[in-house]
């Protein structure tokens, strides 16, 4: 066998297929995303592969973003909202250097965005499509850790249990205690995990313009939430669903209604909140927006420390 | 003033050039070659092969180098690499009873045809450490056996001409040969399934699983029925030409696992097989994983599935360290989002607890304020 | 067992003579290899009837008994039940998820150990709920004050309604399962060996429990026991089961005080002279 990593090859990538996935492995996974958009919140298996990023850093996510991109594509990634993260500046130049696609930071710029943890604060647009991480796809797997038995759960629509959890949570808290993977209902049919997001995004789930698909590698499935579908946050009438609330605005750019990070800004007890979404909050500061914590000075980028 | 703090792609590409550094270690000591490694930390290169499932030592000897002797991380090296190679199809199953044998023992008869054939084993080495490996000093030449070509009859073979062990699962050959990275994993699993699972399946997890059954979780009476280590010839089958050509050799080690089995309703009293087969010399991986393969055989054998190496969906989900470690290692990816959620719920839940339990909240309300 | 002997037991409970039986099972058999489990049995139960299938261990009746409740696939047979809308359905050919609503709504089922019946890590409260979420009850407080009244009815304290079934004895958790299984009001309910493995005066406070609460509710059972004791307290009728096979059936005092098999006749005269 050839060494093809070796001389020729170290020096560009151009011997990878655009966007590094062979084209059959990508009519594969398009043929996943199809099933998964035609059954809102079905967990399609499909035959991830391995990818030359670790399992749990967004193999699945970044499949499915291989899959759809295509050249004129523009794409923004984030890591708990910020684009600046490791993990999404790493994501970023992968597609950078395989498919050579233009990347922004500008939500509403991007045709696809690919993300974890977060969604972005401003509203998606038709034509976009939200490309989420997912590390464990089934909402039931913590409490059923089989998958012959999830799977019958899913088919017989045997949700019950899921309840069950809500219903402890209250019995033990006096509230529903899930605040992030907050489980949802999909039109009416599959219970689906959202991913990791704080159950503040899950409002923006429903009936989003924007097309949004789910890729977990590791787990080799995909889901998909069509444009236009009801996304419900699973509850009770008495113990309606309700996302997080801050109780202050953005510290830098004075946002309410967004979510915030906490940041501690010394050893006794200080703290701060900003914007997660950091798109969000420069483009606020762009159009004069002040929080109350915002020097005079522009804010300095300093590049952390290795 | 609040300064952002950015951790951009200069900071990455500067861990990357450390990263690079530390690999090279002190420059005045010559860099390794990778015909060292290969050559000399060959069990190092197997094992890689083996659980990367791709046969190509130079590159597995690239992939140790560049992963600084972290052999999961080669691993994963290997595996990267092999998805984007394009697949023509499977070769013809590999004759392992035409094995030109290095090594082969069995441990259920004294001498049989063919002998036991010792090789380059570790086995009766009394483990001193030997300083006169901290130099390069010359060696005395093995004495080989000269190589007659002849086929040494496998253990199983020879039980299963008298009808003694079970005859291998036949195999449906309409039915395509299982690919379990073009397909996704289904259980129940199919044999050809499962053993290529276990096959590229972590050393360790699979050791510490059959150790398991040997202590009595699931316990199956084994006997080491056959291990041999050699090459045999990879065919592939030209539907052009109508006929099978050679492709190459790959060196394997297979065992075979004889297991007490006292019959059902369906079958006579016999011994059952446990199946393992890695490429390369990787002695403790093959009956680490044939004792596995046994063990997740229980359903299909009609006994009680009542340890974790009987449980097909707990083994193979888990024995991939590729995956494994990547998941146990994504911890180190932010995950404050969450977190924060999770802070402002455990403030809310204590300060609740505290106004009921002594009718004020001391410290949240303090740190809030503080914050503001 | 004659219609005759059936509606004379109804008439005794006082019930009156309903049209049509609730379950029908014709020619059950299950095998197992060359090995019997149960062969030909047929019986009809009717709306809040009791009836009791009794043997030593290995005479078939748990194999009957997961048969006639769709736990486990009998080799030839049919089982009918009557459904809410008067409609006979044969349980083996209805769609999986259709036998399963109706397995949580208007069956029961209570094992003989708790805990297989239970789930041990949840409180007792989401235990009793379960089965009112599963059939889309959504509101806490309504589900909770069901549970609390469950409880109540089997006589467990409203202060232990968010405990884990862990911290419950023996008695307790049987209770429990049998809230668990009643909360939904079912019209059937499958019993196996309900008070085995608890202590004597234990299980006679249970036997009282369940037969206020069958009484109460109307409910038709089909309860496995050895204990003839169980029968006799429990039971309107009852079949005697050896070696798969049905070998007596009628009222139960009528098999107790005069049975014809000479199988039963040991079985009885072994027991009854405690």
């Amino acid at each position: 066998m050839t060494a093809p990593m070796t001389e020729t090859n170290t020096q560009n990538l151009a011997s990878y297929n655009f966007a590094y996935l062979d084209e059959q492995t990508k009519r594969m996974i398009r043929r996943a995303i199809l099933k998964g958009i035609a059954i809102p919140g079905y967990q399609v298996p499909f035959a991830s592969r391995e990818m030359p990023m670790p399992y749990g850093w967004g193999t699945g996510g970044v499949q499915v973003t291989a899959a759809i991109i295509g050249r004129d594509d523009v794409l923004k990634v984030i890591d708990q909202g910020a684009d600046d993260t490791t993990n999404a500046v790493s994501i970023r130049a992968f597609f950078a250097k395989t498919a050579g696609v233009a990347t922004t930071t500008a939500t509403p710029d991007a045709t696809i965005i690919q993300t974890r943890h977060r969604i972005p604060e401003t509203p998606l647009h038709a034509g976009q499509v939200l490309v989420y991480q997912v590390p464990i796809p089934e909402p039931l797997r913590f409490l059923e850790p089989r998958e012959t038995e999830t799977r019958k759960m899913h088919a017989l629509e045997e949700y019950g249990l899921m309840h069950v959890k809500l219903y402890e949570d209250i019995a033990r808290n006096g509230r529903i205690a899930t605040t992030y993977a907050y489980p949802v209902k999909v039109e009416g049919r599959y219970v689906m995990d959202p991913s990791p997001t704080p159950k503040f995004d899950n409002p923006k789930m429903h009936q989003s313009e924007a097309l949004q698909l789910f890729g977990a590698g590791r787990e080799k499935r995909i889901y998909a939430v069509p444009p236009h579908t009801n996304v419900v946050s699973l509850d009770f009438e008495d113990h309606p669903f309700e996302i997080q609330h801050f109780t202050e605005p953005c510290a830098l750019c004075g946002a309410e209604q967004v979510y915030l990070d906490e940041v501690v800004l010394d050893d006794k007890g200080g703290r701060m909140f900003v914007c997660s979404d950091t798109h969000h909050c420069e483009s606020r500061r762009a159009e004069g927006h002040r929080g109350a914590l915002l020097g005079d000075e522009p804010v300095v980028e300093k590049e952390a420390a290795i | 003033m609040y300064v952002a703090v950015k951790g951009g792609e200069a900071a990455i590409a500067n861990a990357h050039r450390l990263l690079a550094a530390r690999r090279r270690g002190d420059a005045d000591v010559p860099g390794l070659t990778l015909d060292q490694i290969a050559g000399q930390l060959s069990l190092a290169v197997d094992r890689v092969m083996g659980e990367g499932s791709l046969y190509d030592p130079e590159l597995a000897a690239l992939a140790i180098k560049q992963a600084r002797g972290d052999l999961i991380e080669a691993v994963f090296l290997l595996r990267a690499y092999r998805t984007t190679l394009p697949r023509f199809g499977h070769s013809e199953p590999v004759d392992t009873g035409a094995m030109l044998v290095e090594r082969r023992i069995s441990a259920v008869y004294k001498d049989l045809p063919g002998g036991q054939l010792l090789g380059p084993t570790f086995d009766y080495t009394h483990r001193l450490l030997d300083p006169e490996l901290a130099g390069d000093e010359p060696l005395d030449a093995p004495e080989m056996a000269a190589d007659t070509g002849e086929r040494v009859i496998r253990v199983s073979d020879i039980l299963g001409d008298e009808g003694l062990i079970e005859d291998d699962p036949a195999t449906d050959a309409s039915r395509p040969v299982a690919d379990i990275t073009r397909t996704p994993m289904e259980f129940p699993m199919e044999r050809d399934a499962r053993l290529q699972t276990l096959a590229r399946g972590d050393e360790g997890f699979l050791l510490a699983l059959a150790y398991s059954t040997q202590r009595g979780y699931a316990r199956s009476h084994p006997f080491a029925g056959e291990i041999r280590i050699g090459e045999v010839d990879v065919e592939v089958m030209i539907p052009e030409l109508g006929f099978a050509v050679v492709i190459g050799r790959v060196k394997l080690t297979e065992c075979q696992m004889v297991n007490q089995f006292k019959g059902s309703t369906k079958a006579p009293p016999q011994f059952t097989r446990g199946y393992g087969l890695v490429f390369g010399q990787a002695e403790r991986k093959a009956m680490a994983m044939s004792l596995c393969d046994r063990a997740l055989r229980a359903s299909e054998l009609g006994e009680d599935i009542v340890a974790p190496a009987q449980d097909e969906e707990f083994v193979l989900s888990h024995c991939d360290n590729v995956q494994s470690t990547g998941f146990v290692e994504h911890l180190k990816l932010p995950h404050y989002v969450d977190f924060q959620a999770e802070l402002d719920l455990v403030r809310r839940m204590r300060a609740e607890h505290f106004a009921r339990t002594e009718g004020d909240t001391p410290a949240d309300g303090a740190a809030r304020e503080a914050a503001e | 067992m004659s219609d005759a002997d059936t509606l004379e037991a109804l008439a005794k409970a006082g019930i009156p003579a309903p049209v049509k039986p609730l379950l029908t099972v014709e020619k059950l058999t299950r095998v197992y290899g060359k090995r019997i489990g149960c062969a030909d049995v047929s019986f009809d139960l009717w709306p809040g009837e009791v009836l009791a299938i009794v043997g030593e261990s290995g005479s078939g009746k748990t194999t009957l008994l997961n048969c006639i409740s769709s736990r486990l696939t009998p080799t030839c047979g049919t089982v009918h039940y009557r459904m809410r809308d008067g409609v006979s359905a044969d349980i083996y050919k209805m769609a999986e998820a259709e036998r399963r609503y109706l397995m949580r709504t208007d069956w029961g089922f209570v094992h003989q150990n708790p805990i297989d019946g239970l789930r041990m890590t949840v409180s007792a409260g989401a235990n009793v709920g379960e089965r009112l979420m599963a059939v889309g009850n959504r509101h806490y407080g309504n589900i909770r004050g069901a549970a609390i009244e469950w409880l109540a009815r089997v006589e467990i304290d409203e202060d232990r309604v968010d405990d884990q079934p862990r911290t419950f004895s023996g008695g307790m958790r049987q209770r429990l399962q049998i809230a668990r299984n009643l909360v939904t009001e079912p019209r059937l309910v499958f019993m196996d060996e309900p008070t085995g493995g608890l202590d004597v005066s234990v299980q006679a406070r249970l036997l009282d429990l369940l037969r206020g609460l069958v009484s109460d509710l109307g409910l038709a059972v089909v309860v496995v026991t050895h204990d003839l004791a169980v029968a006799r307290l429990l039971s309107d009728r009852m079949i005697v089961m050896k070696e798969g096979r049905v070998i007596e059936a009628g009222l139960t005092d009528r098999v107790l005080d005069d049975p014809r098999a000479p199988y039963t006749q040991l079985l009885v005269s072994s027991i009854l002279q405690v």
